[in-house]
């Protein structure tokens, strides 16, 4: 579809945050956005929509647990809203808390919606709220959210969370997960091989070193480092003659994808 | 009133514990091990202590615990300060 015509909704309640810099990023790349609290959506609906980004923060206060309280609303006030939005193929972003909430809602791995979740994203295995630069590494390009990367290509991009630790339900949760193709992103070394748990390229102990995930489909997808925040080059650590940071990549394949919807 | 507690599964890792038990061996404590569990005391309107039971354990399902990495103990309290 013409891009001037697709539009994207950033949900947002109490204690999300980078709601403004997924909008200022979106925006950046030509895609309309509005910032929406739940309520909102609840009364307006997604129909208007292509893509539906969960940001970062502490929703509800991280209260039960991290996600658990937003991810459950999902449940109680627009499931079937949502799962039409996904049958047509729309987009569904997670970022950090927006990928626990989507884990707690059940909306992945399977991107059904399920009454209980099949994994969890546990306390990080540091013990310690890590905020740090990682190497990302992409085991599946060509999908919605990786259009245009490479297998194997490294991202840059910063992480900030106390529960990241990616916990599948059953070992045979992480093998359909591994043989679907629905690992999109593992934490690395810098000299691009896996990171295998070794802290603090791994920076909260997930299993396999997962990063970020995505449905069968790949139109849903979670991941817990920021690409919002490693958007505009000025944002990296180091700075950067270079006007975008590598975090451009990830947004690029959603423009590309709503371009193509 | 029902009294659900949700603690880690046995073998998951539990740092909050593990930095617990540390500052409690540094103050002198003879401490082997700490685990950290979540109590919720649940008012609920029910007939009767298994209706209870029941309820508590789909509120466990659907919110309180993430069967992943969690494990909970359900007691209905009867008497003072619970259900009659």
């Amino acid at each position: 579809m013409d891009l001037e015509r697709a539009k994207a909704c950033i949900a947002r309640v109490g204690g999300t945050n980078c709601d403004l810099e997924l909008k200022v990023a979106l925006e950046d790349l030509g895609l309309r956005t509005e910032i929406l609290h739940m309520k909102e959506i609840v009364k307006k609906g997604l129909a208007e929509y292509q893509l539906l980004v969960f940001p970062g923060g502490f929703s509800y206060g991280d209260y039960v647990r991290a996600g658990a309280i937003w991810g459950k609303e999902v449940h109680s006030k627009i499931k079937s809203e949502l799962q039409t939005f996904i049958e047509e193929n729309k987009l569904v972003l997670g970022i950090c808390n927006g990928f626990q909430v989507m884990i707690e809602a059940g909306i992945l791995p399977d991107g059904e919606i399920a009454e209980v979740p099949k994994a969890a994203l546990a306390n990080n295995a540091s013990s310690k709220y890590e905020c740090r630069w990682v190497y990302v590494r992409v085991e599946r390009g060509g999908t919605p959210f990786t259009e245009g990367l490479t297998n194997g290509e490294i991202l840059r991009i910063p992480v900030g969370h106390g529960e990241g630790r990616f916990l599948p339900e059953s070992e045979e949760v992480l093998r359909e997960l591994i043989k679907d193709g629905c690992v999109l992103f593992r934490y690395a070394l810098p000299s691009g091989d896996a990171a295998d748990g070794e802290y603090p390229y791994n920076p909260n102990g997930s299993v396999y070193d997962i990063a970020g995930i995505c449905n069968k489909r790949g139109n849903i997808m979670g991941m817990m480092p920021h690409p919002e925040r490693a958007f505009f080059g000025w944002q990296l650590p180091e700075g950067s003659d270079s006007l975008y940071g590598d975090g451009k990549k990830i947004f690029q394949g959603i423009i590309k994808y709503l371009e193509d919807y | 009133m029902v009294r659900v507690e949700v603690k880690l599964k046995k073998g998951h890792f539990d740092p909050e514990g593990d930095v617990t038990a540390r500052s409690l061996k540094d103050l002198g404590f003879p401490v082997n091990n700490v685990r950290v569990s979540k109590v919720y005391t649940v008012d609920v309107s029910v007939g009767d202590e298994k209706e209870a039971m029941s309820l508590a354990r789909e509120m466990c399902r659907k919110l309180l615990a993430n069967p992943t990495k969690d494990d909970f103990i359900i007691e209905v309290l009867t008497g003072e300060g619970g259900a009659d």
